[in-house]
C-alpha cells in the first residue's frame, strides 16, 4: 500500500538540487577512511533519478523531510485533521499496529491504564494483552525481552515511561540492542523502537529530567531521532517502527499536548533527515526537540531586530543530517546550535565537532552552542528556568555572532 | 571446604555406572544403527522443588548413546584445540572452554528440536555445536576469520547461528536471561509449540535480572526454561561464598525447579524433555544442572587458585560425562573398547582438518568494519556531507 508522499516542502526544494543526484559512486573504504572525512549514514546508491518527491512506488517509500507547518500541511492536502502530539504518537502507533501483527508495545501502564502520557491509550482494549504488554518494573528485564523478542521477527515498541529510567536497561540496549546485529555478522535484526519522555519538564526534579540523548549517542548500531511536532511525531513514529534498525524516539515531557493539523493520508517521516523551519539568510540555528520553540521564540525577536535567521530542527540525532545542515552553512556562514542536553558531552558537543570537521571553510565564526547548565535540575522553578537555554540568551547570542 | 564440601557430593557419585547387567554376547547389537529402545536408570536421583520430580528411568536407545559418545567426544577435543590454538596466539582476548560440561550440550539437544530455541552466556562453543554448528566455523571465528560463524566479527563469546535458533554467545553475566524470556514471549506470541532454553551460570544467578525475567515469565506463562549451569565457580568465587543459598533451582520460589545431574547426558535429556512439557503447559521453570569445567573460567584463569588440582583430578575421574558414557557402551555392549578408541582417532582427525582448514582462511576485509552496522532501510535513503559521494555504505 502506497503511502502518500508529502510534498509539502516547496522550501526544503529550493535547497534541493536534483541535478547534484548523480548516482554516488562507491569508494572504496580506504580512500574514505584515509581522507578522515566522518563516515555517516549512506544509502545504496540504487537509482538518484527514482528521487522525485512525487514518485508513488508500492515497495519503495521516498519520505521527505516534510516542512511541518501548519499552512503547507492544510493547503497541500486541504482537508486534515487536529489532534495533539500525544495523539498523533497514537495515531501512528496504532496505524503501525494494524497494518502490521508483529508490532507490540510493552511498557509500563501501556495497557489497562492507557499510558502515563496517553499515548497508548485505547490500544490495549482493541489489541488485547498480548500485543499491548504491561510490565512489572524491571526495565532491564523488559527491555532485553524486548529485543529477545525483537531478535526472531517482532517489533517490539518499549516505552520507558521517562527516558531516565532506561538507565536501568543501559546494558541491554547498549550491548544487545546495539551490537547484536554487528557481532552475529548480520544474522540477527533488532527492530525495536525504544521511546519516552524526556528532558526537563515542569519542577520534576533532577532524575526526572533527564536527558538520555547525550548518553546514548556513542553507542554504535542504534539510531536516535527526536519528535516536536504533532506531524514529525507521527511521521517519525511510523518509520521508527517500519525501520529494521532499533531506534530510540525522544519524545518531550512538555510537548505533549501541542496542537497541530496532520493530512488525513498515511504520512512517513524520513528517520535520518533534518527539518527545515525556517529558511533564512544571516545565521544557522541548530536545534530540537523542545528547544524548537524557544528558537522559535526568539526568531520573532530577532525578525523585528532586522535579523534573517534559518531554523532547522534537526530531529535526527543519530546519524546527524549534515547534508542539510551543511547546504545552511554554507549559505549564511554563522551556526548557533541551541540544546537542551548537558554542555558537557551532549548532542551540541557532537554536532560542534561534526560541523568544525567538515564545513570548517565556510564558517565566518567559532560554532556557538547553548546547551542546559552541567548541573542536576534543581526542583525550585526559577532555579530550574535557569538551567535551560531561554530565548532571551538566544536572542543575545545571534546577535553576538552577527556582529 | 570447597574441596570437602565437593568430595561429599563425589562420594556419593562413586558409582557412574548403571545397575543393568552386561548382555550376553548372543544378544549383541550392532555398533550404530540400533534405535530399539533400552531404558536406562539415572544414577543420582531429581530433586524436584514445586513439582513432582521426573521418572529416573531414561528411554534411550544404543545409537542415541554412541552419538552421544561421539558428539561429547568432538566437543571436549574442540575445547583442548582451543587451549593450544590459545597458548599459540592464534586466539585472542576471552576464551572460556567448556570441558568437562558436554554432557548438557548433548543431553539437552536430544531432547528438543531445532525450532525450540537455546540462549547462552560466553561459554558457548559446544553449544554452538550442539546446535549443528560446524567445527570449522567455530574455529574460524575463534580465530577471528571470515569463514566464522559471525563473519570474524564477534569471537568467541559470541557465537550464533540464526537457522538453528542459537540465540548466541553473550559476554555480560545475565544479560542473555532477559533476551532469553523475549524468546519465549515471541514464542507465545507467535502460538507455536516451541520453548526456550536460557542457560545462565552460578554467577549469573544472584544478578536481579534474572529474578525480574523469572516474575514476568511466570506472570505471563511464558514457555521458558531457565537452566543454571551450576559449575560450582563463579569466575574465582565458590558458590558458598557467593549465594547465601546455593539451591538454585529453588531460587524461583514461586516457580518450579529440578536439580539434576549435569555430568550425566541422559539424566540432563530426561530433564530437559521433562522441562519442555512443563513449560508448554504450565510457564517457567528453572533446571539446575550440577556439572563442573576442567579449565579455569576462562583461559587467562589456571584455575588452580582457588581449587585444588585433586578436586579437578578427582571429578575427572569419578564423573567424567565421556567416561561414563564409554561404560555405559561397554557394558551394554553396544561397541567394543577398540571401536570407541577408533572413533576418538576419527574426532581427532575431524578436529585437526578443522583447525588447519580454520588456520588456512582468510580475515575479513577492512571494509567489513563497516557493514552490518545498520540494516539497510525501506527504501529510505540518506547520504552524508556530500551527496555526490558515498563514503562508505553502512550496510
Amino acid at each position: 500500500m502506497a503511502a502518500r508522499i508529502h510534498g509539502g516542502a516547496a522550501t526544503a526544494l529550493s535547497t534541493f538540487n536534483p541535478k547534484k543526484l548523480v548516482a554516488p559512486s562507491r569508494t572504496n573504504l580506504p580512500a574514505a577512511a584515509r581522507s578522515s572525512k566522518r563516515c555517516i549514514v549512506a544509502g545504496g546508491g540504487s537509482d538518484a533519478s527514482k528521487k522525485s518527491l512525487s514518485v508513488r512506488h508500492s515497495q519503495k517509500l521516498i519520505a521527505n523531510a516534510a516542512v511541518a507547518t501548519k499552512a503547507e500541511t492544510s493547503a497541500t492536502t486541504g482537508t486534515g485533521h487536529e489532534l495533539l502530539l500525544f495523539e498523533a504518537l497514537q495515531e501512528g502507533l496504532e496505524e503501525e499496529m494494524d497494518r502490521d501483527p508483529h508490532v507490540c508495545v510493552m511498557g509500563e501502564d501501556v495497557g489497562h491504564y492507557g499510558g502515563s502520557y496517553k499515548v497508548t491509550k485505547g490500544l490495549a482494549d482493541k489489541f488485547g494483552d498480548l500485543r499491548v504488554l504491561d510490565t512489572p518494573i524491571c526495565e532491564n528485564a523488559f527491555t532485553g525481552m524486548g529485543i529477545g523478542a525483537a531478535m526472531t521477527g517482532l517489533r517490539p515498541v518499549i516505552e520507558g515511561m521517562n527516558m531516565g529510567f532506561l538507565l536501568l536497561a543501559f546494558n541491554q540496549i547498549s550491548n544487545n540492542c546495539g551490537m547484536l546485529h554487528y557481532t552475529s555478522g548480520g544474522q540477527f535484526t533488532i527492530p525495536v523502537v525504544i521511546r519516552g519522555p524526556g528532558g526537563v519538564g515542569r519542577q520534576l526534579g533532577a532524575e526526572h529530567s533527564q536527558r538520555l540523548e547525550s548518553y546514548f549517542q556513542s553507542i554504535p548500531g542504534i539510531q536516535m531521532v527526536a519528535c516536536s511536532t504533532p506531524y514529525n511525531a507521527k511521521g517519525l513514529m511510523k518509520a521508527a517502527i517500519r525501520s529494521e534498525n532499533p531506534v530510540i524516539l525522544f519524545e518531550h515531557v512538555l510537548l505533549y499536548n501541542l496542537k497541530e493539523k496532520i493530512p488525513d493520508e498515511e504520512y512517513i517521516c524520513n528517520l535520518e533527515e533534518a527539518e527545515m523551519v525556517r529558511p533564512g539568510e544571516h545565521i544557522t540555528i541548530l536545534t530540537y526537540s523542545r528547544m524548537r520553540y524557544h528558537v522559535m521564540q526568539a526568531a520573532k525577536t530577532l525578525v523585528n531586530k532586522g535579523y534573517d535567521p534559518e531554523v532547522i530542527d534537526i530531529r535526527s540525532l543519530k546519524p546527524f543530517d549534515l547534508y542539510t545542515i551543511g547546504n545552511s552553512v554554507k549559505k549564511t556562514h554563522r551556526v548557533l546550535i541551541v540544546e537542551e542536553c548537558m554542555r558537557t558531552g551532549g548532542i551540541g558537543a557532537s554536532l560542534t565537532a561534526a560541523i568544525n570537521e567538515n564545513f570548517h571553510d565556510y564558517l565566518d565564526a567559532p560554532v556557538m552552542c547553548l546547551s542546559s547548565q552541567d548541573v542536576p535540575t534543581p526542583y525550585a522553578g526559577t532555579l530550574e528556568e535557569w538551567t535551560v537555554v531561554q530565548p532571551a540568551q538566544i536572542v543575545t547570542a545571534v546577535e553576538q555572532l552577527c556582529q | 571446604m570447597a574441596l570437602s564440601r565437593l568430595s561429599l557430593r563425589s562420594n556419593r557419585l562413586l558409582n557412574p555406572s548403571t545397575t543393568t547387567a552386561a548382555l550376553p554376547s548372543s544378544l549383541r547389537r550392532h555398533v550404530s544403527t540400533d534405535t530399539t529402545p533400552i531404558t536406562i536408570e539415572t544414577a543420582v536421583p531429581f530433586e524436584s522443588h514445586l513439582c513432582d520430580a521426573p521418572s529416573r528411568s531414561v528411554e534411550t536407545s544404543s545409537s542415541e548413546i554412541l552419538s552421544f559418545f561421539r558428539d561429547m567426544a568432538r566437543m571436549r577435543r574442540m575445547e583442548i584445540a582451543a587451549d593450544s590454538l590459545y597458548k599459540s596466539k592464534l586466539i585472542r582476548g576471552f576464551c572460556h572452554l567448556y570441558d568437562g560440561q558436554e554432557a548438557l550440550a548433548v543431553g539437552m539437544e536430544a531432547a528438543i528440536t531445532r525450532k525450540d530455541a537455546i540462549i547462552t552466556s560466553y561459554r558457548d562453543h559446544c553449544t554452538f555445536l550442539g546446535r549443528g554448528g560446524e567445527l570449522v566455523d567455530a574455529f574460524s571465528e575463534l580465530m577471528g576469520r571470515k569463514r566464522g560463524c559471525s563473519n570474524g566479527k564477534g569471537g568467541s563469546m559470541h557465537f550464533y547461528k540464526k537457522d538453528a535458533c542459537f540465540y548466541g554467545g553473550h559476554g555480560i553475566v545475565g544479560a542473555q536471561i532477559p533476551l532469553g524470556c523475549g524468546l519465549a514471549f515471541a514464542q507465545k506470541y507467535s502460538k507455536e509449540e516451541f520453548v526456550t532454553f536460557t542457560l545462565y551460570g552460578d554467577g549469573a544467578a544472584n544478578q536481579g535480572q534474572l529474578f525480574e525475567a523469572l516474575n514476568i515469565a511466570a506472570l505471563w506463562d511464558l514457555p521458558a526454561i531457565l537452566v543454571c549451569e551450576n559449575n560450582h565457580y563463579g569466575m574465582g568465587t565458590a558458590t558458598w561464598r557467593s549465594a547465601k543459598s546455593p539451591a538454585y533451582f529453588k531460587r524461583g520460589d514461586y516457580v518450579p525447579g529440578l536439580k539434576v545431574d549435569g555430568m550425566d547426558a541422559l539424566a540432563v535429556k530426561q530433564a530437559c524433555k521433562f522441562a519442555k512439557e512443563h513449560a508448554l503447559k504450565n510457564g517457567p521453570i528453572v533446571l539446575e544442572m550440577d556439572t563442573y569445567r576442567y579449565h579455569g573460567h576462562s583461559m587467562s584463569d589456571p584455575g588452580s587458585t582457588y581449587r585444588t588440582r585433586d578436586e579437578v583430578s578427582g571429578v575427572r575421574q569419578v564423573r567424567d560425562p565421556i567416561e561414563r558414557v564409554r561404560k555405559l557402551l561397554l557394558s551394554h555392549d553396544i561397541a567394543t573398547e577398540k571401536e570407541l578408541k577408533d572413533m576418538e582417532k576419527e574426532v581427532r582427525k575431524e578436529v585437526d582438518d578443522a583447525v588447519a582448514q580454520a588456520k588456512e582462511s582468510p580475515v575479513p576485509e577492512p571494509s567489513e568494519l563497516f557493514t552490518n552496522m545498520y540494516v539497510k532501510d525501506c527504501g529510505v535513503e540518506s547520504f552524508g556531507a556530500d551527496r555526490k559521494e558515498l563514503k562508505v555504505t553502512l550496510a
